[in-house]
């Protein structure tokens, strides 16, 4: 982000700060828009929140904070949370840990003993299921753990397992299932960003390293984790945020079942917005969903700010 | 320890291609079978990675009875374009093609144009309070959209948009706006002040600066936007699931979704249906990779 002037910027843009307010009219449009899509939908929901209400027409009956009182009594509501945890494991632990793994090997392994191309076509194949549109995935995926036709037990009865898993039908099966389809669609996303991250690493460092001795794996804990955590840290913000937010795969891949195994915030909220009609619930639900990301997010933001300030003084 | 090393300037010149392999003292001799070990490691995760999908290619036109005698690894027997044909028909497949890219192609442009418009103000107009309206648009980029939906639901069906492109559209200009602007005003902040200045000396307003000076230089940033912004809205999946309720209207991920739960679905056609569905986002990332792996470091970098 833009770091603080100096001082001789500052004297500079002394005349064409005064001027700022003639710049406003072009926030106008945007400004707008943001309350009318963002703004005053966000309020509404949370005054949403504090009704009873069916939906459409029908009446809103005042409860106060009676769905946060019941939210608090749902074990649906804390499952939903319980797995979200296990979604942030499998979009942004596994994936963040192995990307940074593959992106050194690739760069600083494999493109130096086989040359660039090599190492860029491996990426663009770990790249490929980022691409896909999240509910193709999931369809493919869908099919491919199917108990019956699908293709992964197809397979194993080929290999003579007579009776394998239900993948995605078994409450004990189906949240691991789900969450190695999305390591799987995940990893391309932290690979391309670290690979793109040590490019700006000065060689020299590895060099001389290298020169004191210092082995591959000594080089990637003293090097390569270090310079790229800027990048490290984008990545781990992003994915967990994202992953609080998951919706599509799970909607497509079990709509949170089996017995809620793989319920998460996003599709409970729709479930009562849209198919139980209990709107001031979801709507609870939703904003429950907002203000642990909102909190996560300045979090995350706040802690690393401290780290960078604390490096600058170490500077 | 590692101190010492965090010490050294992290912007560091970019490394020299062929003369950064500079050959180590008895290194190459020595990893001489090492290193093929790892390679062959790392082709063998990508080959994981792509197996899903050679699955789904090789399935899409392979016939139940030879999928039901040989298994899903086998190569197909004769080429089945059954599945194709059905998928193609029973969503009828350009229609939302059509939707798919309208939806996309518009909010991309009017994205980025926002985008644009907010970005000036904030980065070279220095409005008061910048750094506070970027934080907004920043936690706005984060907001979980059911806790938007509802309302703009509701919204929509007053202002008669019910089922309408247009609300979807509205909707994904303003969401990916948000992202835009955090990205774009942390450029044009950095925009070199003397060029400003020596146009403003020109007699140039505030609004010919934005289109004659400072639009041709953040062209190449915007056009990452646009490609961004089309991938986003072609991927995304609830809020049009939620408001595009009818096939004339629906996108490609919304009809492939709706034909899941359907008992005529068989292996071929839902293989040929994730294909088909594939192709038009393959096809793009392979007309823009460079672009895109450059604009996918821009948004790491800020």
């Amino acid at each position: 982000m833009s770091a603080p002037p100096t001082p001789r910027v500052r004297r500079r843009r002394a005349t064409s700060r005064a001027a700022w307010p003639a710049y406003l009219p072009y926030l106008v449009p945007g400004a707008a828009l943001f309350v009318v899509v963002i703004g005053y939908p966000l309020v509404t929901n949370v005054y949403i929140s504090l009704f009873s209400w069916r939906g459409g027409l029908a009446p809103l009956e005042w409860v106060g904070l009676a769905n946060y009182a019941e939210l608090w009594h749902d074990t649906d509501f804390w499952t939903s949370f319980q797995n979200s945890v296990a979604m942030i494991v499998a979009m942004v632990v596994v994936p963040t840990v192995i990307g940074l793994l593959l992106a050194a090997v690739l760069f600083d392994y494999l493109g130096r003993r086989f040359g660039g191309r090599v190492a860029s076509v491996l990426r663009a194949t770990f790249y490929l299921p980022q691409i896909l549109p999240v509910a193709v995935a999931g369809v493919l995926w869908n099919w491919i753990l199917n108990a019956r036709t699908g293709a992964l037990n197809e397979i194993l009865r080929g290999l003579g397992v007579s009776d394998p898993p239900n993948w995605l039908g078994d409450p004990a099966f189906a949240l691991p299932s789900v969450m190695l389809v999305l390591i799987w669609v995940q990893i391309g996303y932290p690979v391309v960003i670290f690979m793109a991250a040590l490019q700006r690493v000065d060689p020299e460092l590895y060099e001389a390293a290298e020169l004191d001795g210092a082995g591959w794996w000594r080089r990637f804990r003293a090097i390569t984790i270090p310079q790229i955590r800027p990048e490290t840290f984008v990545v781990t913000l992003t994915c967990t945020v994202a992953a609080l937010k998951v919706f599509g795969p799970i909607y497509v891949l079990t709509r949170g079942g089996p017995e809620s195994s793989t319920l998460v915030p996003s599709y409970y909220s729709y479930l009562n917005f849209f198919d139980k009609s209990r709107v001031g619930y979801g709507a609870a639900v939703a904003t429950v969903l907002t203000v642990v990301i909102i909190a996560v997010a300045v979090v995350m933001l706040a802690l690393q700010r401290r780290a960078e300030r604390r490096e600058e003084v170490g500077r | 320890m590692s101190t010492t090393l965090e010490n050294l300037p992290t912007t560091a010149p970019r490394a020299p291609g062929p003369t950064a392999r500079r050959p180590r003292p008895g290194g190459r001799h020595r990893r001489g079978a090492a290193r093929w070990v790892v390679l062959g490691g790392a082709v063998l995760a990508a080959l994981v990675v792509l197996a899903p999908m050679i699955i789904m290619a090789l399935n899409a036109v392979k016939s139940p009875a030879d999928y039901a005698q040989h298994g899903p690894l086998s190569i197909p027997t004769s080429l089945y374009v059954d599945g194709v044909v059905n998928f193609w028909t029973r969503v009828d497949f350009p229609t939302k093609l059509w939707n798919s890219f309208f939806i996309s192609a518009v909010v991309a442009v009017a994205g980025c144009l926002l985008s644009l418009l907010n970005a000036y103000a904030i980065g070279v107009g220095r409005i008061r309070g910048r750094m506070w309206i970027v934080l907004l648009f920043l936690l706005a980029n984060m907001l979980p959209q059911e806790a938007l939906i509802y309302p703009l639901f509701d919204m929509a069906r007053q202002v008669g948009l019910t089922n309408s492109q247009w609300s979807v559209i509205i909707i994904f200009t303003v969401i990916q706006s948000a992202f835009g602007t955090y990205l774009l005003a942390s450029v044009l902040g950095t925009f070199p002040p003397a060029l400003l200045e020596a146009a403003a000396l020109d007699g140039a307003g505030r609004w010919r600066i934005l289109w004659q000076v400072v639009f041709p230089i953040v062209r190449p940033t915007l056009m990452v936007l646009v490609i961004f912004f089309f991938i986003w809205t072609w991927n995304e999946f609830f809020i049009p699931l939620v408001m595009l309720t009818t096939n004339d209207t629906q996108t490609i991920p919304i009809a492939l979704a709706s034909l899941q739960g359907d008992r005529m679905m068989d292996a071929p056609t839902t293989n040929a249906g994730a294909l088909v569905s594939l192709i038009p986002a393959l096809l793009f990332f392979l007309l823009f990779q460079r672009t895109l792996t450059r604009g996918v470091t821009a948004g790491a970098v800020k």
